[in-house]
């Protein structure tokens, strides 16, 4: 057997936390003095002698990853958020260089991350596939080859010589997927966790990947929903905070991934060493998922209440403080922010907190979700004065809608709520 | 379709990059195709719904030209070396169109296809070098004007321009690009550039002879006045289709070196900092 993918000693390091020095200036006079010393700045920045580089942090995304893939071979790469799983996908598919480490990758890589990527509004259908085509990599001839295939594939026919502005978001995710779909790599690499579109355009996706395993070429697949690793990989890899921990059969390395607590197990627990020093006095501890009964789960129910609680611990007393969340679809679509002193009454009683350990707990009601993912980011801040600790993704959770408004219908209902209204039927004639 | 017809696929080697990395040019020449289709969208999509469409490429550089002969020719009343300013001024015109719109295009080049530096592979040099031949269909267009202007006022051109003019041509965009490549890989990183760049083409518009003839530039000062490079261009043009000044002397070659150094340099720079655009865009 041919090997089609060989890392070695693979490591990415990324720079951090320069955001910091926007939150310094209190005073006027340090802004005209940044102001002024700005030109040497950029000078400096550009000839590469940055003093900002000493109060940079680097963290590494990959370290020490090494493994061979054999040639037809489907490979499932699980972890939780941050493990590196993406930064392995677009070192292989050389968006960005590797810090240490090499890889050898034998044949084209494609990703259905591209879907779209160059297409512009004003050309036409026909004018789109072309010019997505040779961003992809495809030469002219090979587009004219599969052309028709691709337009028969996105199903829009009639309107290839209309400007993709006037498609519809479907029509023109079709197109783009007809695109890339038809590349015809010999190894392709799928990130289910940032592929856009509808649950209907995810099947489609998944169903291109299993073609594509079925013809005998070489498939990574990241995904977070290990049912559907399970179906669609034979082998798995687990990545933890950069590093490879284990790699065994599917259901082997499923299993070590969820009973090693790294899971998204509806609890993400921080360690001491995961919080910035620039966080103090707050330091986060866990935040959990709870049902009704009060059990700590991955997958709630919409029919029912959710408890989220984070538990925190203040090394000082804090003025001002708010803990709240944020939540969005998988999509990135935002659904809403709520802080636990948005009471203004809340606010005025716990103006100030003692140091000592925290948990602010909040019930979302029953009948809120829609089916699907949802993303957990969360914040505490002094409004104006200091955000001391912010993830933007903190944890997710599953909604499952057995039961929920119009599940009689077997259809997909659009939009992250999915709301029991009250409705009434009179008859008035 | 048979698996036999198909090329083995070529093996590729993802390492870090050290020290002045590889121009890896072999990938620039397999990519050639990517470079066509961005510089035929840029201008299929540049005058899209617009009213006059292409007429633009014409109506720009005149109007600029009017308003030049009106400034320069009617009121301040420049000396042109005998030429009539509307010839004079549209010459250079030219040349410096393209130069702006290159520059301008090129050094944004990057920030504006972040989507595609931070989704896709391909060699990153692409991006500027598009942007500077997409202007030349309008140099091309504005050129048009240029022959009708000459017949009207019946200035005939030296014919040594069928091979002097084409190398002139060469050196502006080898200017355009070189500046073009160190102001994209600096915006990827500091968007200062974004605000830079519209006085910088002023500046540099005043500093070139486009409005006045370099020859209003006493003696002394032209060795240091043609260390900008789009004056040797501007001259050259000049001289090629006009037959003012002096043809190839040091003060050229001043500029032509000027201009490789900018260019050499850009390639290198923008190879170096390459590996980091997907990351810090």
């Amino acid at each position: 057997m041919t090997i089609a993918i060989s890392v070695n000693n693979l490591g990415k390091q990324y720079k951090i936390g320069a955001a910091e020095t926007k939150f310094r200036y209190n005073m006027l006079r340090d802004v005209i003095v940044d102001t002024v010393s700005a030109p040497i700045r950029l000078a400096k920045a550009i000839i590469g002698k940055s003093d900002r580089r000493l109060n940079q942090n680097f963290v590494w995304a990959l370290k020490d990853v090494s493994f061979d893939l054999e040639e037809g071979k489907v490979l499932g790469i699980v972890g939780r958020n941050g493990a590196g799983k993406s930064t392995l996908l677009k070192i292989l598919s050389r968006v960005t260089e590797p810090t240490t480490g090499t890889v050898s990758v034998r044949g084209r890589v494609g990703s259905l991350l591209e879907v779209g990527t160059g297409f512009h509004p004003e050309l036409t259908g026909r004018e789109n596939i072309y010019m997505n085509g040779a961003i992809l990599g495809m030469k002219r001839n090979e587009i004219d080859k599969k052309f028709d295939e691709m337009v028969e594939f996105s199903e829009v026919g009639q309107f290839i010589d209309t400007p993709v502005k006037r498609y519809s978001s479907g029509m023109y995710l079709r197109l783009a997927f007809a695109v890339a779909a038809h590349l015809e790599p010999e190894i392709l690499v799928v990130d289910e966790v940032l592929a856009v579109g509808d649950a209907e355009f995810q099947r489609k996706c998944l169903g291109k990947m299993n073609d594509v395993a079925q013809q005998g070429r070489t498939v990574l697949f990241v995904s977070h929903n290990m049912s559907a690793i399970l179906r669609l990989t034979q082998e798995a890899i687990v990545l933890n905070k950069g590093q490879l921990l284990k790699r065994a059969p599917t259901p082997e390395a499923v299993d070590f991934y969820l009973s090693s607590g790294q899971a998204e197990s509806g609890e993400r627990v921080w360690d001491v060493e995961d919080v910035p020093a620039a966080s103090a006095p707050f330091r986060p501890v866990a935040i959990r998922i709870k049902e009704r009964g009060g059990k700590v789960v991955d997958t709630v129910r919409s029919t029912e209440p959710v408890t989220i609680e984070w538990e925190y611990q203040l090394d000082l007393p804090v003025t001002g403080l708010r803990v709240g969340m944020y939540l969005n679809t998988m999509r990135g679509e935002h659904v809403f922010t709520a802080f636990d002193t948005d009471d203004a009454k809340q606010f005025e009683q716990f103006g100030t907190r003692q140091a000592g350990r925290y948990v602010s707990r909040c019930e979302i009601p029953a009948d809120f979700f829609n089916e699907g993912r949802y993303y957990l980011g969360v914040n505490a801040s002094s409004f104006g004065v200091k955000r001391y600790f912010m993830d933007e993704n903190a944890i997710s959770f599953n909604v499952d809608i057995s039961g929920a408004p119009g599940t009689q219908w077997p259809e997909i209902r659009q939009g992250p709520i999915r709301p029991r209204l009250n409705w009434k039927i009179e008859k008035i004639d | 379709m048979t698996e036999l017809t198909k090329p083995q696929p070529t093996t590729i080697y993802i390492k870090p990059s050290k020290g002045l990395a590889a121009l890896n040019l072999r990938d620039l020449w397999v990519y050639r195709e990517l470079v066509f289709f961005m510089v035929w969208r840029d201008v299929k999509v540049k005058y899209k719904q617009t009213l006059l469409g292409m007429a633009w490429a014409v109506i720009q550089p005149v109007m600029t030209m009017l308003v030049f002969t009106f400034l320069f020719d009617r009121v301040a009343k420049l000396p042109t070396d005998g030429i009539p300013y509307p010839v004079f001024a549209f010459t250079a015109l030219l040349p410096w169109g393209l130069f702006v719109t290159a520059l301008n295009q090129g050094s944004r080049s990057l920030v504006a296809h972040n989507n595609m530096v931070t989704k896709i592979y391909f060699p990153r040099l692409i991006l500027p070098m598009s942007s500077v031949f997409a202007g030349l269909v309008d140099f091309a267009i504005a050129f048009v004007i240029l022959v009708i202007l000459m017949f009207y006022y019946q200035v005939t051109p030296a014919w040594n321009l069928f091979w002097t003019l084409p190398l002139f041509l060469l050196l502006a965009i080898v200017t355009a690009l070189g500046v073009a490549l160190w102001l994209s890989a600096i915006n990827v990183q500091y968007r200062d550039v974004n605000q830079a760049l519209p006085f910088l083409t002023q500046f540099w518009l005043f500093a070139t002879p486009v409005a006045y003839s370099s020859s209003v530039i006493s003696e002394k000062w032209q060795i240091l006045y043609s260390l900008n490079p789009m004056a040797g261009v501007v001259n050259g043009f000049r001289w090629a289709l006009l037959g003012t000044g002096n043809g190839p002397d040091t003060t050229l070659w001043v500029s032509v070196g000027i201009s490789i150094l900018i260019f050499i340099t850009g390639l290198f720079y923008f190879r170096s900092m390459e590996k980091t655009f997907a990351d810090t865009i």
